[in-house]
């Protein structure tokens, strides 16, 4: 994960409209190779965009995505492995035939990998892909992605459809093979307790642009969480506020601070992922000016 | 091979780092002598599918056990426990005594087992040396 490496993932000035709507707005990002990075934002925040332009699925207005150092596009898709909200499997084939598809597709696909999955989440090879339940699809996707052993995998809200035993299984099965294979991996997600321990990495976007691009270690202890009254985050100075939300008297602020602060009026504690995430999802986005306050 | 049997239950919603956890639960397994010296701790891979952990986060846990003087790594063969790991001292007990008197007037006082924790670990954060940002070590 050194710095000279050719990143996994480059993301530069990425925009992107539908009609008069800016769904991505100047996104500027790297994803390391052998990250696991959590790409995290609201509904309509801009993710699947996102994703779908690194897969190279479609042709952004401006800016640039970069997979393993190659413009992405029909030359990258061998190594990128891609599971959208929506997977798109053709419904009329059978689990055995679909996956008996991607082995005539992939030049690197791994039939005994592939056969091993299936087998682990249960899945009826026989049962014709429009008759699976969502969870099942969702893991069918999910292997024919993992089954192609990509370098990069991008993964659109994988666990949401699945149940908890599902979930828990997949996020294994996820991290075995960054263990084994040091895959990369960019997977969306709004659930907290998805990322903590699995991803390294966050992007957090509002609003169609990032608001913060970072490995997750360093930024906890580059934050501090603030509370006090109104008046007393005058004491801040001139520390960047990233968001404050008030709350009664008191007001609750996310502040990027390295150093403590010294004892005094205002009480603070290192942020955790979670108030680390949420400060930065409160960030409004520019087409919604609207105060952050409860 | 020897199989070390350390199960890791991992909390995602303490707001405790998930290495952290790691590392105190292999500390507990240690101290409750489930795991004894010459134990080779599960590999990250085998941690990894488990619990679905990153296994950056499972070695940088380990990293920082062997940095502790708890747990070796041996090139190629995996993580083992210290063959002479300190035992902890007699004044432990003693410790353990004044503690349990106190845990009596706390009760009493109408605190429950998680208050007295909070102000436990309030304190020892309080007063522990380099204690600030004890959560996340290093």
């Amino acid at each position: 994960m050194s710095a000279d490496r050719v990143p996994a993932l480059e993301v530069t000035g990425l925009t992107h409209g539908f009609g008069g709507r800016r769904a991505l707005d100047g996104c500027s990002f790297t994803v390391p190779e052998g990250a696991v990075t959590a790409l995290v934002g609201r509904n309509g925040a801009g993710k699947s965009t996102l994703m779908r332009a690194a897969a190279g699925l479609m042709q952004p207005d401006g800016g640039a995505v970069r997979v393993f150092g190659n413009p992405a596009g029909d030359a990258t898709l061998t190594r990128i492995g891609y599971v959208a909200q929506q997977p798109s499997l053709y419904p009329m084939l059978t689990v055995a035939q679909t996956l008996a598809l991607g082995h005539r597709l992939n030049p690197r696909w791994d039939t005994a990998y592939a056969h091993r999955l299936a087998d682990n989440a249960a899945m009826p090879t026989r049962a014709r892909v429009g008759a699976l339940a969502p969870g099942h699809r969702t893991r069918l996707a999910l292997i024919m992605a993992l089954a192609k052993r990509p370098g990069l995998l991008l993964l659109d809200e994988p666990l949401a459809p699945l149940d908890p035993v599902a979930r828990a299984e997949v996020t294994g099965i996820l991290m075995a093979d960054v263990a084994d294979h040091g895959t990369t991996v960019l997977l969306s997600s709004h659930v907290i307790a998805d990322i903590e321990g699995v991803c390294d990495h966050v992007v957090v976007m509002t609003g169609g642009q990032v608001r913060l691009a970072t490995e997750v270690a360093p930024a906890l202890d580059q934050h501090l969480v603030v509370v006090g009254a109104g008046n007393e985050l005058d004491a801040l100075g001139d520390t960047e506020i990233v968001t404050a939300r008030t709350a009664g008297r008191d007001v609750t602020a996310l502040v990027r601070a390295a150093e403590p602060l010294p004892d005094g009026v205002l009480a603070w504690h290192r942020p955790t992922l979670e108030e680390l995430l949420l400060g930065y999802l409160r960030v409004a986005g520019p087409e919604s000016p609207r105060k952050v306050t409860t | 091979m020897i199989g070390a049997f350390v199960i890791f239950r991992i909390d995602r919603r303490t707001g405790i780092a998930v290495y952290a956890q790691l590392m105190q639960q292999v500390r507990q397994a240690i101290r409750m002598g489930r795991l004894a010296p010459g134990d080779r701790l599960p590999t990250a891979r085998e941690v990894s599918e488990q619990t679905g952990i990153n296994p950056n986060t499972v070695l940088k846990a380990y990293r920082e056990l062997e940095t502790a003087g708890l747990v070796e790594a041996r090139q190629g063969s995996g993580t083992f426990v210290r063959e002479h790991l300190t035992p902890l001292p007699d004044s432990v007990e003693v410790l353990r005594r004044e503690l349990a008197g106190w845990a009596v007037r706390a009760h009493a006082a109408g605190l429950d087992v998680s208050d007295m924790q909070a102000l436990i670990a309030e304190v020892a954060a309080g007063t522990a040396p380099g204690a600030q940002g004890e959560r996340r070590v290093g």
